[in-house]
């Protein structure tokens, strides 16, 4: 294989795989901007996988499949956000029991779905132009999922928000200090709410990603441990959107050159890989002040109640 | 949130006893419910689907024992997560623990050329020793740096499952296997005793009993059980009264780390023969012992009750993949179900409700 197709493809496998991971990290990142920790990713994802294949196979539009597994997976994450905000109870716990029941419930009712093949999976689109450029032409811009875009798009889209609007001083105010917040008189519950229910909604898209576009087809636990991906890639991107974009595509990378090194590497070695640096990372800035200004949001997994202040 | 003015809520000192347990079993009641009318929804009668887990699990005496080998495990990760939980250890990765207890007892078993009459004590005690270290670890970096428990925990736990990954389709693949990546059977002098014509392998059963006794004394009766107690519920007195928190903690997840490990040692060596797929060494144990040692109020004998039930639903998930052809993950919606509802219900325990206009709490 020449050095040029080499490139074009790992260029392209990483785009591709990398977006689920994008995706659902930026709703991550959300949800823990907010204070609100939700180690559900992985049910919620698996919830939205389910729900596109399921909704695609039965109408036949992908694109619904896709906005419906986001409105699912929003809904699911609705429990842990329950559990967690109004129920004030333990986020680590909570978030589990999400994991646990997405992926029990989607192992359940998938059965039927089970080995079936999607005959109308989410086309792939070149852009026309662009896909002339030498090496990144076919590397990035043929024959990719239109949601490898979208969700690139969204990376820079919610980083915006985060960093530059009233919203996100907001979602911030909230997950720094929510009590300040609250005095502000930003309505902390909602705003937590609201940004669980992003985070399953992307999770959702993601999962949906998974199956109608990236591999056509449902089988149970799908997202292998892609949610825990998720979690590590949170704190590897600082919790800032457009780090959460190099993040997933670095780790996406990761992933597909265990595959392609394996002649010199093993390849569990890379896959292990994101799971070591979100370690590595966390004790290079467990240096309080260093944390604090890498984004680390100091309410995460307290919940708040103005009673006890 | 906000509460109308006649209604109140407020904490309540100490919750009686009876009061945890009646709003726990409650909790288990309703998520039971919840998942009956999961299978009524789809279509499975949950009467069918309850009476078959119960005799299935319950009801015979190959039932009863498939139930006890689902058990051991739960047991020894839950007695061990009590103690992690009460110096407020938030140890998510028994699952990796377990695993690479799994690996140094396949590992001596295979390598070490141990006279037959050590090579069990010492499988055992490696196991102990690789769980130990793979939780210390976090231990350190929490206590030392601050680093947050649950993520360091939760990534180590897919760090050992590449490291199981690693080493069945390596260096330790079997060449008796026909290239499936498996070890090779472990030697007959590694392999436990079972209780004859079941899958028991007692000895794992009978440490996972010895640590739940133990372990209840030293949290009850011992300075070091003081110590873990103060350490969890309240840091500062911890260290203003001098009591070492790196000592304490790194102890806790010693002891939660170690007997994870033995339950790995116990499923490679009891029950598989070999080392193989992370996904067949562990049925998500190390992730339900969790709910095994919440239900148990972190008290370690009342594990013994609580892995019991576990085991009981882990048998039922295999009992009606066959009868009701339901895939075994139905195992997490019971789960999933259970830890919601025994969250959820924690708000009845802590705080209490007063209906009435009664004086202003100040």
């Amino acid at each position: 294989m020449s050095w040029e197709s080499w490139i074009v493809s790992t260029l392209s496998r990483t785009l591709a795989y990398g977006t689920p991971l994008l995706l659902a990290t930026l709703g991550e990142i959300y949800a823990e901007r907010s204070g609100v920790l939700n180690l559900g990713v992985e049910g919620m994802m698996i919830v939205g996988a389910l729900t596109g294949f399921a909704v695609t196979s039965g109408t036949g539009n992908p694109w619904l499949g896709i906005l419906l597994a986001a409105a699912v997976a929003g809904a699911f994450s609705l429990v842990h956000a329950f559990a967690s905000i109004t129920l004030r109870a333990n986020q680590v716990v909570s978030g589990l029991a999400l994991t646990m029941l997405g992926l029990g419930l989607s192992g359940v009712v998938g059965r039927a779905y089970e080995g079936r093949p999607l005959l109308h999976a989410l086309d792939e689109i070149s852009i026309p132009w662009l896909e002339k450029i030498p090496v990144l032409g076919p590397g990035i811009f043929q024959d990719q999922s239109p949601l490898v875009y979208i969700a690139i798009a969204l990376a820079v889209l919610l980083w915006v928000i985060l960093f530059k609007t009233r919203i996100g001083i907001s979602i911030r105010a909230v997950g720094e200090d929510p009590a300040t917040a609250d005095s502000m008189g930003i309505n902390v519950a909602r705003v937590r709410y609201l940004c669980v229910m992003v985070g399953g909604m992307l999770a959702g898209v993601a999962g949906a990603y998974l199956s109608v576009a990236y591999r056509p087809s449902w089988t149970d636990g799908m997202t292998a441990g892609m949610g825990w991906i998720v979690i590590a890639l949170t704190i590897f991107a600082f919790w800032n959107p457009l780090l959460g974009l190099f993040g997933a595509y670095f780790f996406a990378a990761l992933f597909h050159l265990s595959y392609r090194l394996q002649a010199w590497l093993p390849p569990e070695l890379l896959k292990a890989m994101p799971y070591i640096l979100a370690i590595v990372v966390l004790i290079v800035v467990s240096r309080g002040t260093l944390q604090k200004r890498m984004g680390a949001p100091s309410a995460l997994t307290l919940p708040y109640t103005r009673e006890e202040g | 949130m906000r509460f109308p003015s006649w209604l109140h809520v407020e904490r309540r000192p100490a919750p009686p006893s009876w009061m945890v347990f009646a709003v726990s079993l409650g909790a288990i009641v309703f998520a039971l419910i919840v998942a009956g009318l999961f299978f009524q929804a789809y279509g499975v009668s949950a009467f069918r689907a309850y009476g078959d887990i119960l005799r299935g699990a319950l009801g015979s005496q190959l039932g009863l024992t498939e139930t006890v080998r689902r058990m051991i495990p739960l047991l020894l990760i839950g007695v061990g997560l009590t103690v992690a939980f009460r110096a407020l250890f938030w140890n998510i990765g028994a699952e990796g623990q377990l695993l690479v207890g799994a690996v140094a007892g396949a590992g001596i078993a295979l390598f070490s050329g141990l006279p037959d009459a050590l090579l069990i004590p010492a499988m055992f005690l490696g196991g102990f020793c690789a769980g130990a270290a793979w939780g210390m670890v976090p231990a350190y970096l929490k206590a030392k740096l601050g680093i947050n428990d649950v993520i360091t925990t939760l990534m180590l736990n897919y760090v050992a499952i590449y490291i199981v990954e690693w080493l069945i389709h390596g260096p330790w693949k079997g060449p008796t296997m026909r290239g499936f990546a498996y070890t090779d059977r472990l030697p007959a002098a590694a392999i436990l005793p079972a209780i004859a014509g079941t899958r028991i392998h007692w000895p794992t059963l009978a440490i996972g009993l010895a640590a739940a006794a133990i372990l209840f004394f030293i949290v009850r009766r011992t300075r070091v059980g003081f110590e873990i107690r103060v350490v969890g519920e309240n840091p500062d007195a911890a260290r203003y009264s001098g009591i070492s928190q790196v000592k304490i903690t790194m102890l806790a997840m010693m002891i939660s780390g170690g007997l994870a490990g033995i339950a790995g040692v116990g499923e490679v060596a009891g029950i598989h023969y070999m080392l193989l797929s992370p996904t067949h060494i562990s049925f998500g144990y190390g992730y339900t012992a969790i709910i095994v040692a919440w239900l148990a109020r972190r008290n370690p004998l009342a594990v013994i009750l609580t892995s019991f039930f576990f085991g009981v639903l882990m048998r039922g998930g295999d009992v009606i993949k066959v009868s009701l052809g339901l895939p075994f993950q139905l195992v997490n919606v019971f789960n999933g179900l259970i830890l919601f509802f025994l969250i959820g219900s924690e708000i009845l325990i802590r705080y209490r409700i007063r209906i009435g206009t009664a004086k202003e709490a100040a």
